[in-house]
């Protein structure tokens, strides 16, 4: 018996022996594996914003910006309506989802524990995962039908649902991390309850939330599915509520799936600047959510 | 219950009882606190000190199922009166908590300014006279009047607490409730606070919570004692800690149990 | 400097006097306001699914409900609506994205959660959110023009040569179809995966962990018997969340699937999917019938995405009920 520990002792320490190499092996198989498995994902990355680079980067030029789209056959024109669109359509989502959630957060955060909260919670979070077409198909029927024609309101309509399950939920858990003694600290000094809420406890959440809130906006900026037929298109610049308006996403689309060379072009560039100003929204995320203090009440 | 005739009672509690859900946490308790005085409550864990006293501005009711029956009359008005709005209670009777807790996204001066900023008071001058003012009555001002634009939380725990101080001051109360308000505190701040709490009672009349009998005896001049909810005795201090009238002051105050 | 508090005038004789309250609380009204913005978002949810259902009753009418999801044909022209090739094509395209997207997601997650350096995983951790971020439409025009001729050209001859056997392989190598379309939906879902599973398997206890090194244990054997069992449910949850995203997702899968209504065995022939449709033939449904089959396909895509979101939530709920 104590001959055979030592003869097992021996063996652990000398790392020989079959089952010595074999666990040896599979550990060094699995390593390569799970680390080769993040390059694969990387790599579609790599391809994706390279491909931008290569095939759009030569169109994004100031015509881009400022000009609209030639017509067929006509060499030249941009997305500069289409970049208005998107920021107007935007715009009217924001003006939409953000007080909603906002204002809906501050009730799920300050009685997080109501029914009406616990419901709600469930029912943004099934709205999160509703899909962006079927929101699309919700704001055609309501909104398009009624006016009886495709509208920038009803993009607006169509993204601002989309943005409000984010916003609203981040929101209710910003809130709820903010320390009770901070609210007693407030309500002590004989501020009102609604007072304390919206200068003292919506301040001390305040980086959390608007980073909820550019997330939210930066995620319906690259929509393309909810805006075919609600904002639908425009060759024109257009300014008005009831009209059909151009939008970036939509544009790369048409003109992804068009015969034409030329447009093949401008859908790289306008997917380059899409891209970009993704990036750059979630970038400010970044840096918004490090800065942690401000002085000014 | 005091027998000291020269002082009139700034709070007074008629067979107040308070309760979290279905769990009664004060028995009656009928206590008649004396004004521009400091007075101390002490007793064990769990006695509900510390429930008594945030039932003096209302802030008891802010917990979860929390009520309570029975009266209480700051200058001879039932703060619990229908008519009562509790936000004007706490404008009156401001609170120290046991952590300092400024507010951890504003700088000194808004933490000091923030009550009558929140009421809607901006006059740029009488801020800044309020600031400095109650800044120099928590003895913080000469540590911060060069950094007032830093943040609050910046400060040490004792400065945060003189801080907090300040800030309760601002808003002009006539109560100042202290919720062992140097527990979290090393011993030099103990004492700064100590010493600030011994100046203000001129002005304020203060309630002070603590665990620290020897605390206690050095800044009250009244005691109250409670065990399991109920208040066992009520006295000047200096004969609570050298006659206490009941066994179980005693055995408290002389380290028997608790 | 000392401050004779005495002497400051506006602390003399405070005056205690309670206001009476007014008659509507404003902390009342405040309460009853943000309740009623987080009403709006039930109001939201259920107006959205009435009317999905409302608008679709004209479709469900000509065939029943079961009729419709049945029907194999779908023809504008003659009016007969039936949405089974849609349900095949999505269904087809998000259970073969999530066969190629868990291995590589989970496979990733393990990689970052344990055996990746601090430093590289915060600089790697940023860029698969980037890949969450990269709109749809960008995919599609990126599928189209890059992934669909490298599938025509090198990866579907391939697998024809080395799989053709199989049914899953017959047909033409177009480089359009679900295969491509599958391969898109993986790589669009895949980050979401990854971001759930290492949030998972970073929660795992280190003295767990380290028992495991202490019996003079691998690393992989410690993965493999400790914290993928631990972060079992969890990661199961992500999975499943992911598959919910790419059944609703559209542009990518619109642009490179082909966008022919029939149903085939083999993953290299063009198919579509029931996002897909809605978001071609929307715009054209002229009719009142064609346009309530599209609102029909929707409402079903809701109902499925609703289940499995539902199905998520439970295996989520399930693993935070057991700690």
């Amino acid at each position: 018996m104590a001959n055979h520990t030592e003869q097992v002792r021996r063996t652990v320490l000398s790392g020989s022996g079959f089952v010595y190499w074999r666990r040896k092996i599979s550990n060094t198989l699995f390593t390569v594996l799970f680390s080769s498995s993040i390059l694969i994902v990387l790599l579609p990355l790599l391809l994706i914003v390279g491909y931008l680079f290569y095939k759009g980067a030569s169109s994004v030029n100031l015509n881009f910006f400022i000009h609209r789209p030639a017509p067929v056959g006509e060499i030249g024109g941009g997305m500069g309506n289409a970049i208005i669109g998107s920021l107007y359509v935007v715009g009217l989502a924001s003006a939409m989802g953000i007080p909603i959630g906002l204002l809906g957060g501050i009730y799920l955060g300050e009685f997080p524990h109501s029914k009406l909260s616990t419901v709600t919670r469930f029912v943004a979070d099934v709205l999160n995962g509703t899909p962006s077409i079927v929101t699309g198909v919700f704001a055609y029927t309501v909104v398009v039908l009624p006016m009886k024609s495709f509208s920038a309101i009803a993009g607006g309509f169509a993204l601002g649902v989309m943005m409000i399950p984010t916003i609203i939920r981040t929101t209710d858990e910003m809130l709820q991390t903010v320390p009770t003694s901070i609210r007693e600290a407030s309500l002590a000094l004989g501020v009102p309850y609604w007072r304390t809420v919206l200068s003292v406890v919506l301040r001390s959440a305040k980086s959390g939330i608007v980073t909820g809130i550019l997330l939210a906006v930066a995620r319906v900026l690259g929509e393309t599915a909810p805006l075919l037929f609600t904002s639908f298109n425009n060759a024109f610049y257009s300014y008005s509520l009831s009209e059909p308006i151009s939008t970036l996403p939509v544009q790369i689309f048409n003109y992804a799936i068009s015969p034409y060379r030329d447009w093949h072009r401008q859908a790289w560039a306008g997917a380059l600047v899409l891209v970009m100003a993704i990036l750059i929204v979630n970038m400010g995320v970044r840096a918004f959510s490090k800065q942690k203090y401000e002085h000014t009440l | 219950m005091t027998d000291n005739p020269n002082h009139f009672a700034g709070i007074l509690t008629e067979d107040l009882k308070a309760y979290f859900g279905s769990v009664q946490v004060l028995k009656g308790i009928d206590i008649s606190i004396p004004k521009n005085e400091v007075t101390a409550f002490i007793g064990p864990s769990g006695c509900g000190k510390t429930t008594f006293l945030r039932t003096l501005n209302r802030m008891h009711e802010l917990a979860k199922n929390a009520r309570i029956t029975g009266r209480v009359l700051v200058d001879g008005q039932d703060i619990y009166a229908s008519n009562i709005d509790p936000v004007l209670v706490r404008r009156k009777i401001g609170m120290v908590f046991q952590k300092p807790n400024p507010f951890p996204t504003m700088s000194i001066y808004d933490n000091v300014a923030a009550g009558l900023k929140l009421m809607g008071r901006h006059s740029r001058k009488e801020l800044n006279d309020v600031v400095e003012r109650t800044l120099l009555q928590a003895a913080l001002w000469d540590e911060v009047k060069d950094s007032l634009k830093k943040s609050g939380a910046s400060l040490s725990g004792g400065q945060q607490q003189r801080l907090c101080i300040a800030r309760t001051l601002a808003v002009n109360p006539e109560v100042i409730l202290m919720d062992e308000p140097a527990s979290a505190l090393d011993p030099i701040s103990t004492a700064k606070i100590e010493e600030l709490i011994f100046q203000l009672k001129e002005l304020y009349t203060i309630v002070i919570v603590t665990h620290n009998m020897q605390q206690a005896a050095r800044v009250s001049s009244f005691t109250a004692f409670f065990y399991l909810g109920e208040l066992v005795e009520f006295s000047d201090t200096r004969d609570m800690f050298t006659r206490p009238k009941k066994k179980q002051t005693e055995d408290y105050i002389t380290g028997r149990f608790g | 400097m000392a401050l004779e508090i005495q002497d400051v005038p506006a602390l003399q004789s405070p005056e205690l006097k309670f206001e009476k309250r007014t008659f509507v609380r404003p902390d009342n009204v405040f309460k009853l306001v943000v309740g009623m913005f987080a009403f709006v978002v039930i109001v939201l949810l259920v107006w959205l699914g009435l009317q999905l259902y409302l608008s679709s009753q004209l479709a469900f009418h000509n065939l029943g409900f079961w009729g419709f999801i049945k029907g194999t044909t779908w023809d504008p022209v003659t009016g007969v609506f039936g949405a089974l090739p849609f349900i095949y094509g999505t269904l087809v395209t998000s259970f073969v994205s999530l066969l190629i997207a868990t291995p590589l997601g989970v496979g990733t997650a393990i990689f970052l959660a344990e055996l990746s350096p601090k430093w590289l995983r915060r600089l790697l951790q940023p860029l698969v959110e980037l890949l969450a971020g990269i709109p749809s439409v960008v995919y599609g025009l990126w599928g189209i023009f890059v992934l669909s001729p490298l599938m025509a050209m090198t990866v579907e001859p391939f697998l024809q040569d080395a799989f053709g056997y199989l049914p899953f392989f017959k047909g033409y190598p177009l480089g359009i179809g679900m295969l491509t379309a599958s391969l898109i939906l993986a790589i669009m879902i895949v980050p979401f995966i990854i971001s759930v599973s290492t949030e998972v398997l970073s929660t795992v206890p280190v003295p767990l962990k380290e028992g495991m090194y202490a019996l003079g244990a691998t690393r992989w054997e410690t993965v493999k018997r400790v914290s993928l069992p631990f972060a079992k449910s969890g990661i199961s949850g992500s999975i499943v969340l992911a598959l919910a995203r790419a059944l609703g997702e559209t542009m990518a899968v619109t642009m490179v699937i082909g966008n022919t209504p029939k149903m085939s065995l083999s993953l290299l022939d063009p198919g579509y999917s029931m996002a897909a449709v809605i978001a071609n033939e929307f715009t054209e449904a002229t009719t009142s019938s064609y346009l309530s089959a599209l609102v029909a396909v929707a409402f079903i895509l809701l109902l499925i995405t609703l289940i499995v979101n539902g199905a998520a939530r439970w295996l989520i709920w399930r693993t935070t009920q057991s700690r």
